[in-house]
């Protein structure tokens, strides 16, 4: 799922004091999850931010809202109801949500309130860890169900550098070495000659550096076998 | 093996069966190494600045008991004058460059690039490495590219030179025509894998491999031993890799802090053991008598001096190993 991390107070507040009435849209979606999610996490940043230290002037006052999906634009069109005096969003989404409400509320700014983080997973409880970068060209295959794209610092495809320690990475001892973790899953699977194949050079035209990415509905209904 | 008794010293003939190999390239390196001799490069890192005259001063202090001089791409990830121009300065001079490359900076189309302008200088050597990671550097913020790794790379610079064409299929005008070398670190983790890694460099398309500093002897004899198994030494030329220490504090820092390393215990009791003063003396020692060691042991071609910042001593540790004078070639 994607992880998001809420921007720093100050941050935000110096983002939104030039307004008098901002409403906090939370999403229901991914960042829900990491976050404390919904309604609550919607409430408890407006009060935050209502504070006065945070501000020059008069703090603006807020109002909240929930949407379940903000990255679907038809969903956020029907069901969004923004407050008519509200004159900025302070948007509880990841990027995706982000534009989607920028879009949809053409005169209205919006603003985020997160940095989207990663696509990862939760690992142990509070932990979420990347996990995918949407390279477009899953190599899951070939690594023994670990991501060297994602999870070297370096995306070696023919990894381990010369910086691999104990199992973690050059970078931090809090980090462990993707390619460490693909060796002793391939040891695990009884694949470890795999090691030796050397993976020719990516194609990252399905990446970001191949531009915007586009997945239509068709494509997928054509990539279906028929039925029987 | 045996010694031929050359004026000002002894100098090396080795008939450990090498035989005299055909070469591929112009390279002055791969003559040495064809011809059976131990090979000695050694390093020189660029300035943070523009000043070709740092780098020349270097290049001048090892130049005659050297058969190739490495330059260093932005090593440590610190930001400083080009290999590739460094290089060039040093073929101005009529040496042999090792033009080093790390594959954090540029894609394909910039290495390729690059590989071709170092080409029209003829400079016939090419080390392939990954790069340390910009954490370590000047430019923590920075963006990393990471497009190829070096096992990529190897093979890249393989094809233009091999089959001429390009890595997207055109052909190349005039291909380059190096001799192509990579790293390898013996002591980096998982052991298990570090001989079939060196096997997968091979395969690639390596023809020489300058290791990373050598303290711990005996797990890189062990390293070699295995890659003889696989008769990985007769494949591509190994470099020794050395590091002559300063002092116990250099020791102690290497241990702990430059990834990859491995300087066990006694080595930093025995740098302790003398006088600070004397440390830099101690440490050329060690260096000597690892080198002595090494030439004896089956799969070592030669040795990779880096005295990092401390050029002044390589002709001294070369002499003393009795590795001058360097042979000629043509």
């Amino acid at each position: 799922m994607i992880v998001a991390d809420l921007k720093p107070i100050r941050e935000i507040a110096e983002s939104i004091a030039s307004f008098k009435k901002v409403t906090v849209i939370a999403c229901g979606g991914c960042v829900s999850v990491c976050l404390t999610g919904g309604a609550r996490s919607a409430e408890v940043l407006a009060r935050d931010l209502s504070h006065p230290r945070h501000y020059k002037k008069r703090p603006p006052t807020f109002d909240t809202e929930t949407i379940q999906r903000q990255c679907e634009k038809d969903f956020v069109a029907a069901y969004l109801k923004v407050p008519h005096d509200t004159d900025a969003i302070l948007s509880m989404a990841c990027g995706a949500g982000v534009q989607t409400l920028a879009e949809t509320f053409g005169e209205l700014p919006v603003i985020p309130a997160l940095n989207t983080s990663f696509l990862g997973s939760l690992d142990e409880p509070g932990i979420w860890r990347e996990k995918c970068q949407g390279c477009g060209n899953c190599v899951l295959a070939f690594t023994g169900g670990i991501c060297p794209v994602t999870r070297c610092a370096k995306h070696l495809l023919n990894g381990p550098c010369g910086g691999s320690s104990n199992g973690k990475c050059e970078i931090s001892k809090d980090v462990d070495c993707a390619w460490q973790l693909i060796i002793d899953r391939l040891k695990a699977l009884g694949r470890l000659d795999d090691y030796e194949k050397i993976f020719p050079i990516k194609d990252w035209s399905s990446d970001r550096g191949g531009g915007p990415r586009t997945m239509g509905i068709s494509r997928v209904r054509d990539q279906e076998s028929p039925a029987p | 093996m045996f010694f031929i008794l050359n004026k000002g010293g002894f100098s090396f003939f080795d008939q450990r069966e090498m035989k005299m190999r055909k070469t591929k390239t112009p390279s002055r390196l791969e003559k040495v190494l064809a011809a059976g001799h131990l090979a000695v490069t050694s390093e020189c890192g660029p300035p943070r600045g523009s000043d070709p005259a740092v780098i020349i001063k270097k290049a001048e202090m090892i130049k005659d008991h050297v058969d190739a001089i490495n330059v260093t791409d932005n090593q440590t990830a610190m930001t400083r004058l080009c290999s590739l121009a460094s290089v060039i300065h040093l073929k101005a001079m009529g040496l042999e460059p090792v033009l080093q490359m790390v594959v954090r900076d540029r894609n394909r189309i910039a290495l390729q690039s690059d590989i071709l302008g170092a080409a029209s200088f003829d400079i016939n050597n090419i080390l392939c490495l990954s790069g340390d990671h910009q954490k370590f550097g000047d430019c923590p913020d920075a963006q990393n590219v990471y497009d190829i790794d070096s096992m990529q790379l190897i093979r890249m610079a393989r094809h233009m030179r091999d089959e001429g064409k390009f890595v997207g299929g055109d052909d190349i005008n005039r291909p380059p025509r190096m001799f192509v070398g990579a790293a390898a670190n013996p002591f980096a983790d998982p052991f298990e894998i570090r001989v079939s890694r060196l096997a997968k460099k091979i395969e690639a398309g390596a023809e020489f491999i300058q290791t990373q500093c050598i303290y711990n002897l005996d797990k890189f004899e062990l390293w070699l031993k295995q890659a003889r198994e696989r008769g990985l030494h007769e494949k591509a030329f190994i470099l020794a890799g050395i590091t002559p220490m300063k002092s116990a504090g250099m020791a102690r820092y290497m241990k702990n802090r430059v990834p990859g390393m491995d300087v066990p215990d006694e080595l930093i009791k025995r740098l302790s053991s003398v006088p600070p003063k004397k440390q830099p003396e101690e440490g050329i020692h060690i260096c000597v008598e690892t080198i002595e060691r090494l030439k004896e042991v089956e799969g070592v071609s030669g040795f990779h001096i880096m005295a990092i910042e401390w050029e002044e001593r390589v002709p001294e540790i070369v002499e003393r190993s009795g590795l001058y004078p360097r042979p000629k070639t043509g």
